[in-house]
């Protein structure tokens, strides 16, 4: 108990200079729950749009990103006709732009696409979707910042669409882009295939047939379900890194507030440091007392930073431009992942100053006034 | 110089002893301890008298470890106090000190600062308990066990301090000018209490000290200067 109050007096003594310490460590922890939660959230949402009515992906092998991919016109209508396939859906991904708008996501899809069949058709009739090359149907946020509405046309790239349907998606990316018929997708990026083909099975049991017989048939192409992909694709391991790497520069810079703020408490406690020791404190319990008192900044602030990290997303996810690209479902393990990152960022900030009380010679410290 | 052995009155083991000890600072340019031999017997009172600077500190300081001489050696309770030795078992439990300046920590109440010592040696809160409520009975201070030390007047403090030196039931007290920022009638309150508890806990004490007239009550007094110890001449 007086340990502890040994501990927690020094906080109290220096009160805004713990507060500071407190709010490095809970801007940082914030920072990077918020980046990594936006990041997986996104790669959730990417992920999402592939595993739309399906647990595989067919896509070219050893390609660095989807938009890169070219599957073969005809391997998604020979798939199609393996036993074990209930539906193979070629999809053509690309990016376009408008006056406004830099980036916009294209969906080059076949009228039996889960995306066009399952979605919420807010304006439109989904049967006409694929009749003539120049129609598309929009996300309601892209028809939001296009300005468009059924029967409209609107200016996308090099090209002028017909607008026959507004649909409504759970996913940012999908509410956001643009549905083309796959083949006007194909003349549009002049590409002869598809990105990826996303495999319904009849059995889930048949994934691992299935991968085989495409690395059998098809030695350029690369089958993978869901999770895997999530797992493997290289794209979601840079922004997976990313995160972490943008999120740990804001715990490091937090720990140097820490150790500012511990290095801080020696000099100005040494004299006390040295009435501990000569009553027979030992290293190992100053040392204690230095880490103590970090470990406590770093969990008030981890468990601040949580809190302000958790209201951000969800303001984040509040704000209209963002609708639908902002996932606030923070993953507990993330949450555990941040706060042990915390606490170790903390305890690694006191490293120097808890080495520097245990040098603390108490006979020279008695004559520091 | 020979060794300052105690009189026969108060012949007992030997609990301090120095052998020919040396120390200096500023690498060497200051001289404070030049061969000093000296023993303490248990329970004897023994107070050092000198000029500021003549190393009364400086010795006291070597026999709590912390400290170390350059040359020659020191013991406490005949085992030498050197880095081989466990400092910490010393510091905890053979030796107590009380400061000039009381050097209790000013956030801690009087009872938390008693107890500090315990924490350190990991004692059983109870039996701490029960120790401080001893001491601080003997010492007047059971009244004032939950007050913050800045509540407290110079002598409650440095009976505070008195108390935590000797809670983990050390044999002796190394005393350093205890009653040096005392006015002369806490002083002598103080003093007095140093040598009654100090009899009754059969303490040997070494104490620092200018005060001539509280130094003629101990046991023994002897006088440092000039980096030696000297028996003072009878007047």
């Amino acid at each position: 108990m007086i340990f502890f109050k040994l501990i927690l007096t020094n906080l109290r003594r220096h009160r805004i200079r713990s507060f500071i310490s407190i709010a490095g460590i809970a801007f940082s922890v914030a920072a990077m729950l918020t980046v990594v939660t936006i990041l997986q959230g996104a790669i959730g949402m990417f992920s999402g749009i592939l595993s739309s009515d399906s647990e595989i992906i067919v896509f070219e092998r050893n390609v660095s990103d989807l938009f890169f991919s070219n599957v073969p016109p005809s391997v998604a209508s020979e798939v199609a006709g393996w036993a074990m396939v209930s539906h193979a859906d070629p999809v053509l991904f690309g990016i376009v732009s408008s006056a406004d708008h830099p980036i916009i996501t294209c969906f080059g899809v076949t009228p039996e696409d889960a995306r066009i069949r399952n979605a919420t058709w807010i304006s439109g009739d989904r049967t006409r979707f694929a009749r003539n090359s120049d129609d598309v149907v929009l996300g309601s946020r892209a028809a939001e910042f296009l300005s468009a509405k059924v029967d409209s046309y609107v200016p996308i790239g090099h090209g002028t669409f017909h607008v026959i349907g507004i649909l409504k998606t759970a996913n940012g990316f999908e509410d956001g882009g643009v549905f083309m018929p796959l083949g006007a997708a194909q003349k549009f990026f002049h590409k002869e295939g598809s990105s990826v083909i996303t495999i319904k099975l009849r059995h889930k049991e048949d994934a691992a047939a299935f991968k085989a017989r495409v690395k059998q048939a098809y030695p350029n192409l690369i089958g993978l379900e869901n999770a895997e992909f999530s797992r493997s694709y290289s794209q979601f391991k840079i922004l997976k890194a990313t995160a972490w790497a943008v999120g740990g520069c804001g715990l490091i810079l937090g720990g140097l507030g820490v150790a500012n703020t511990m290095i801080m408490s020696v000099f100005t406690r040494i004299r006390e440091i040295a009435i501990l020791r000569v009553n027979g404190f030992s290293n190992m319990q100053v040392a204690g007392m230095i880490f103590g008192e970090s470990s406590l900044v770093s969990a008030f602030g981890a468990i601040a930073g949580l809190l302000i990290g958790t209201v951000a997303l969800f303001a984040l996810k509040l704000v209209p431009a963002l609708d639908g690209y902002v996932d606030a479902t923070i993953h507990p393990a993330v949450m555990f992942l941040v706060a042990i990152l915390a606490l170790l960022t903390g305890v690694a900030g006191a490293l120097y100053p808890a080495m520097y009380a245990v040098r603390v010679r108490a006979v020279e410290a008695l004559r520091f006034e | 110089m020979s060794t300052l052995t105690p009189p026969p009155s108060t012949h007992g083991p030997i609990v301090l002893r120095a052998e020919d000890v040396w120390k200096s600072y500023d690498d060497g340019a200051i001289a404070v301890l030049k061969g000093i031999d000296f023993t303490a017997t248990a329970g004897e009172t023994v107070a050092l008298c000198g000029p500021s600077g003549c190393g009364k500190s400086t010795l006291l300081h070597l026999f709590g470890g912390l400290d170390e001489p350059e040359r020659g050696r020191i013991f406490v309770n005949n085992i030498e106090v050197n880095r081989q030795r466990d400092l910490l078992r010393l510091l905890r439990h053979e030796v107590g000190f009380v400061f000039q300046l009381h050097n209790l920590i000013p956030d801690l109440t009087l009872e938390e600062n008693c107890l500090i010592p315990s924490v350190a040696a990991g004692t059983d809160r109870r039996v701490a308990r029960r120790r401080l409520h001893e001491l601080t009975e003997r010492t007047g201070l059971t009244h004032r066990l939950g007050q913050r030390i800045q509540k407290l007047s110079g002598g409650e403090r440095q009976r505070t301090a008195l108390c935590r030196a000797l809670m983990n039931r050390p044999k002796i007290l190394l005393a350093d000018e205890p009653t040096g920022s005392l006015d002369e009638g806490t002083s002598a309150i103080v003093f007095q209490l140093l040598l009654d508890v100090a009899a009754t806990e059969g303490v040997t004490l070494l104490m620092a000290t200018h005060d001539r007239g509280l130094a003629d009550r101990c046991d023994r007094l002897l006088e440092m200067h000039d980096g030696r110890i000297y028996e003072p001449a009878p007047v």
